[in-house]
């Protein structure tokens, strides 16, 4: 079991604030939903508790299970539980999706010590089976020259291979037909469970029809100005992002 | 009887040169690929090059006169040719030929069991990774300890085929007529300031024959290390597949850092014979003050085929352009080129097709990787005069560039004359970018982690034609290239 703070958080992109504070508490077993328009800091928030070096944190602070992870480095913050899987995923010419998880699971052990090679394949060979991915898929370099919807399913791989604790999930539907969209849906409903939790980024509210929200949050401008259970998603839906703006600019009045 | 005893004649210079070499590392350095061992140098020609320093050099290797006269007549050639810095860097310069030491030698024959080689040499091959059963076998390795070669078995294993493999010295001595009849003819001793001098200075190199028909089927193997500061390496290499005859050569080159520079400039010179098959791999990392200026070059007959495989890392500068004279019908060359440039490094390098008769083909793929404020450079020749016909030329060039400040720069030069030729050429410059690198993070690389796998991915195609070790090895050796580059 374990907790992800995010507290107060205030990010920039150069000298611009993105992010203006922005408090949020993730447990193991559940799912968040980040609903917003675009430009309101959504993948903003994911890429800065990533830890991307051009985003910068001016204030507030993430923790696991109690420890701040600001000082870490991308990759000890990624050792340490976080799993992104990013809107557009990079190209790495020449290396296999098998290498490359290969080297990731490597970097997770002691110095030293040695991955078993034939242990390693027989746990991505049952992960893919589970995910009912073709078996000729990992022997492909990671995106190169992938379909959007090969893309997601290599981050779904990954994020099987790699068990995170917790798992941002960037606006993983954009652009995605239907066929991807499942794929996307049928991978995290599969990994969902206590040890497990997900923060879903999100501008429609079709992913949500098939990954079901815990949580639903509204963000606009930087903050979360609207938290409730899966209705809110589909009030979102029906009313559109004006009744949030709306129901702003009157509190404010 | 060793060497050694035979030529206490000679006296060799009083060695307070050998015993007062600043060597910073007696004994195992734990920086891998930055190590050396204490020898005993029982043959030193001293500082500096001059005739006395080649009647030195050949009087100790015994040759024949007709070898001195070619060496004093290269060392003219050398010292009246200038610098190419016409078209190559001025860094060579900076080379101060006084300083090198042109001979040195442990006083060694060719160990021919295993028990034979001394514990230090053992230590190395340990330090080099070789695994045990292959050091014992050595599949065809032949080390070479500084001038002479120190461990060589594989010579009886393929001498039953009537394979000749021996070190050039051997060579010279043992198989004159052959060795005579092909010497000096591919790479004339004035084609460039270098070979002259490698002419002039050589020692140590193999010698090989296949003949007619023979397939050799292990690759043949030889190390080289430099071991002595202000060392010179001069190697000379001539490999001879007779009609049908079929072999593959590795050479793998790990260097001890040094303070001073030092100068690497070796010969190699190939003869395929009509339907022969030759491949030539290297893989060399080279401390970051050594000049490698080597020539290599091959001649292909009517079917045959000489394929240069060549991966150079590390080194101040590297001037190497591995060429193919196809000069029979339907012969076919290739060169397949890796250069790793880090910070202080030059590596200019490339490939020379030069076809001299119709239906030939000739493949070049060159891949560089720039690191901070290293520089690579393609230099390419492809030569196709007009009277030919039915030539076909591929060239491919890419570039991968790590840090903003790298350099990469290109010179192909492609000759096609007539119209029943073809040539293709393509050429890219690829940029490591940081999202690429902070992706690999977030799956929990480090950054070098990173680096690393994103070089090896850019050169794997490529890679994957070297032998299973030899990739390894490689892998092993970007891997530490690109620990230095972060931070």
């Amino acid at each position: 079991m374990s907790q992800l703070d995010i507290i107060d958080l205030h990010v920039s992109i150069g000298e611009k604030p993105i992010v203006k504070g922005l408090t949020l508490t993730i447990h193991s077993g559940e799912v968040h939903a980040i609903m917003g328009p675009n430009g309101t800091g959504k993948s903003t928030l994911s890429k800065a508790i990533a830890g991307h070096p051009d985003y910068g944190i001016t204030s507030g602070d993430v923790l696991i299970n109690g420890a701040s992870i600001l000082s870490q480095e991308a990759d000890e913050r990624a050792r340490a539980g976080i799993f992104l899987a990013f809107q557009y995923p990079s190209e790495i010419p020449g290396v296999s999706i098998a290498n490359f998880l290969r080297a990731a699971q490597q970097a997770r052990m002691a110095e030293g010590e040695e991955l078993d090679a034939s242990a390693y394949y027989k746990r991505l060979y049952s992960k893919m089976d589970l995910l009912k991915i073709d078996r000729k898929f990992t022997s492909r370099s990671v995106n190169d020259g992938f379909s959007g919807g090969e893309k997601k399913r290599c981050e779904i791989l990954q994020m099987a291979m790699l068990e995170p604790k917790f798992a941002l999930m960037d606006e993983t539907d954009s652009g995605l037909d239907i066929d991807a969209l499942r794929i996307v849906a049928d991978g995290v409903n599969t990994m969902r469970g206590p040890n497990l939790g997900v923060l879903l980024i999100t501008h429609y509210q079709r992913l949500l029809d098939y990954i079901v929200p815990d949580h639903v949050h509204v963000m606009y401008d930087g903050r979360i100005v609207k938290s409730g259970d899966k209705s809110l998603a589909l009030e979102l839906e029906a009313k559109g992002y004006d009744w949030i703006k709306k129901e702003l600019a009157a509190s404010a009045a | 009887m060793s060497s050694l005893s035979e030529s206490t004649t000679l006296a060799p210079p009083v060695p307070d040169e050998a015993t007062t070499v600043e060597n910073p590392a007696v004994g195992i350095d734990q920086t891998a690929g930055n190590f050396s061992y204490k020898v005993d140098y029982a043959f030193d020609a001293g500082t500096g090059l001059s005739e006395d320093t080649i009647r030195y050099i050949s009087s100790v290797k015994k040759e024949a006169p007709w070898i001195l006269e070619f060496r004093l007549a290269a060392l003219k050639k050398f010292l009246a040719m200038p610098m190419p810095t016409h078209w190559a860097t001025k860094d060579l310069e900076n080379i101060d030929f006084q300083k090198i030491r042109y001979y040195l030698s442990q006083g060694q024959k060719p160990k021919r069991t295993w028990d034979e080689v001394p514990d230090d040499i053992k230590k190395t091959f340990e330090r080099l990774g070789i695994p045990e059963q292959e050091r014992k076998f050595l599949a065809g390795v032949e080390a070479q300890f500084d001038s002479e070669a120190a461990y060589s078995n594989i010579k009886d294993v393929v001498a039953k085929q009537g394979v000749i493999f021996v070190n050039s010295t051997e060579g010279l001595r043992e198989h004159p007529e052959l060795f005579k009849k092909f010497f000096s003819k591919v790479i004339p001793t004035g084609d460039n300031k270098f070979s002259a001098l490698n002419s002039a200075v050589f020692s140590g190199g193999s010698f090989i024959y296949v003949p007619k028909g023979v397939k050799v089927a292990q690759p043949l193997q030889a190390y080289f290390r430099i071991n002595a500061e202000n060392f010179g390496q001069f190697e000379r290499t001539l490999i001879i597949a007779d009609e049908g005859a079929e072999v593959t050569y590795m050479e793998g080159c790990t260097a001890p850092k040094f303070s001073t520079s030092t100068l690497h400039s070796a010969v190699v010179e190939l003869v395929a014979l009509k339907g022969a098959k030759i491949q030539y791999i290297t893989v060399q990392n080279w401390a970051n003050n050594v000049f490698n200026l080597v020539t290599k070059r091959g001649v292909a007959h009517e079917d045959a085929e000489i394929k240069w495989i060549d991966c150079n890392i590390g080194s101040r500068l590297t001037m190497k352009y591995p060429g193919v004279v196809l000069k029979g019908e339907r012969a076919r060359g290739e060169v397949i080129s890796i250069a790793l440039a880090n910070d202080g490094q030059h590596q200019d390098t490339g490939a020379k097709m030069i076809h001299a008769a119709n239906n030939t083909t000739s493949n070049i793929v060159a891949k560089s990787i720039s690191v901070g404020q290293g520089r690579s450079t393609y230099r390419g020749v492809v030569h196709i005069p007009k009277h030919l016909k039915g030539c076909k030329n591929n060239t491919e060039c890419d570039a991968l560039l790590i840090n903003t400040n790298s350099r990469t720069d290109t010179y192909p030069a492609i000759t096609v004359r007539g119209d029943k030729n073809s040539t293709q050429h393509e050429a890219s410059v690829s940029k490591v970018s940081a999202d690429m690198i902070f992706y690999m993070q977030q799956r929990g690389l480090t950054e070098a982690q990173a680096m690393s796998l994103a070089v090896n991915g850019f050169i794997n195609d490529l890679a994957r034609q070297f032998p299973m070790e030899y990739s390894v090895e490689l892998k092993r050796l970007i891997d530490l290239e690109m620990e230095g580059s972060v931070g």
